[in-house]
């Protein structure tokens, strides 16, 4: 009996699970999934959490209710990856050996990497909302927070889902205009890049949101410091900027076992090849959503195109095939813009985000790089589709893993 | 649109930065650099070397991770391309400011 091992139980490892069990051959090949934690979670509520539109039960559910019967779950933390000798070492010192090692440890926030960013004000008035301890904790201080100024901030890229700031800021913007208190706020987005928006056609249609909700931007911004006594945030230029509440995305990175089983790159990430997904260092080594170095976005949707492909190339490399060389880095999300609306964006490696229609050319129903009502719909939907097709590996109709260029509008 | 620099054509874009690194040479680089009020020296080229390599290897670049670099360090990198470093140096690099996806 063979065994194709898969690494991490998140959004990209249960779609792999799901892929794998329906395509190998059961007499052949066992699949093992290994996760440390016992539930999953829908990594975009997070971004909803902090303003009371999902309660955690909408978002945390058991990892074994979607993996299926036929793959084992191994519920235990991993030690090292020693892919000399073709095997995984468990904490508990248990060896598993395998023929095929599919990496999906993710990444996760590193507020270490800054220093003060994790002091006496962490939890206080500095918060993150990329783990879901810390989005509920800054549920709970949005709920009693009397107003001042809001710095909504990027530590430095690549960020998973890096839209999400931005939409934080504009929920932010809604969520207390609700509240009836928007005038005790201001709120500033602070970014290490040169504006909100950095692709010519973003920044052209999408750039007056900004004015239209009274943000205001702090561009080209490399945090050094933050200064938890005086609550303010200093770069490495002198300039600084004072928080009464700091709402910050810290550093990304690799999952640490990446690191102990010298496998990754500074920030932890695997060198991959970027259309096959195989590692670049073991041939029998692929790796799967934000656990990659890719230079694609690290999303939910990219995990999920690529887990399509990668499939593909899991049953050609058994088969001692040529790998197909086929991600094209597409990435397709919803962005929430506030008041009940959203914008989509459908992109690649080579095209930025357009207008347009999508799924179908000319007709939509979406509409690509414009607010509307119905892609705040999708968005919301999004949900379930996650849940109840996503994870299981279902494909969602008319979107295909390579991204199509019908109805956008490139000039 | 095009730019004529040290006697050849290259494409930039609204901003100046190159569109196409494949017209970029080291003449081109330091006439770019005069541009920005930069005279280019030996330390300079050492850090535009590393960050056009991490380029070519597609790595993205942040100022942190050139401070971590072992190339330079993040105070030097201000004094050798003082106010917003990482922009300056990928202008006269002949590559893209760093971008996120939208």
């Amino acid at each position: 009996m063979k065994q194709v091992v898969i690494l991490g139980a998140g959004t990209a490892g249960t779609m792999m699970a799901n892929h794998l069990n329906h395509e190998l051959d059961h007499e052949e090949w066992r699949i093992k999934i290994i996760d440390e934690r016992e539930e999953h979670y829908y990594q975009p509520g997070y971004l909803f959490l902090p303003f009371d539109i999902y309660e955690p039960e909408d978002i945390v559910k058991p990892i074994e209710k979607f993996i299926p019967k036929n793959v084992d779950l191994v519920l235990s933390t991993i030690d090292l990856i020693q892919p000399e000798k073709n095997q995984v070492k468990l904490l508990d010192g248990e060896i598993i050996p395998y023929d095929i090692l599919i990496i999906a440890t993710g990444a996760r926030i590193a507020p270490e990497e800054v220093e003060g960013m994790k002091g006496e004000e962490w939890q206080r008035s500095v918060f993150d909302f990329y783990s879901f301890e810390g989005a509920l904790a800054l549920r709970n201080k949005l709920r009693e927070w009397e107003g001042g100024k809001l710095v909504v901030h990027i530590t430095e890229m690549p960020i998973k889902c890096p839209v999400a700031p931005l939409e934080f800021a504009f929920l932010a913007d809604s969520y207390f205009n609700h509240k009836k208190m928007r005038d005790k706020v201001s709120i500033t987005y602070v970014t290490p890049l040169s504006g909100a928006f950095t692709k010519p056609k973003a920044t052209a249609a999408l750039n007056h949101l900004m004015d239209d909700k009274h943000i205001t931007i702090e561009s080209d911004f490399a945090i050094a410091e933050v200064d938890n006594e005086n609550k303010k945030i200093i770069d490495y230029g002198g300039k600084e900027i004072p928080f009464d509440l700091l709402v910050t995305v810290p550093t990304n990175k690799g999952d640490d076992l990446i690191q102990r089983s010298g496998m990754g790159d500074e920030l932890n990430y695997v060198p991959t090849h970027k259309a096959t997904l195989q590692s670049q260092a073991y041939a029998n080594v692929f790796v799967l959503g934000d656990a990659s170095n890719l230079p694609a976005s690290k999303a939910g949707s990219v995990a999920h195109f690529e887990a399509e492909i990668l499939t593909e190339n899991v049953k050609r490399f058994i088969n001692g095939q040529p790998l197909k060389e086929e991600f094209d880095g597409h990435a397709n999300c919803f962005v929430e813009t506030g008041n009940g609306k959203a914008l989509l964006i459908d992109f690649n490696y080579t095209h930025e985000p357009v207008e347009g229609e999508f799924p179908f050319p000319g007709i939509g129903p979406l509409r690509l790089l414009k607010e509307s009502r119905m892609n705040h719909m999708g968005k919301l939907a999004f949900k379930w589709i996650y849940w109840n097709m996503l994870l299981k590996g279902t494909h969602i109709p008319f979107v295909s893993a390579k991204m199509k260029e019908a109805g956008k509008h490139f000039e | 649109m095009e730019k004529n620099i040290n006697g050849s054509n290259i494409h930039v874009n609204e901003e100046g930065y190159l569109t196409d690194f494949k017209e970029w040479n080291s003449g081109i680089g330091t006439e770019l650099a005069k541009e920005c009020l930069i005279d280019l020296s030996p330390r300079h080229w050492e850090v535009i070397n590393y960050i056009q390599g991490e380029f070519k290897k597609e790595n993205p670049l942040s100022i942190r991770k050139i401070g971590k670099s072992g190339v330079v360090d993040i105070k030097e990198f201000y004094a050798l391309f003082p106010k917003a470093p990482l922009k300056t140096a990928s202008l006269i690099a002949g590559i893209p400011k760093p971008a996120s996806c939208i």
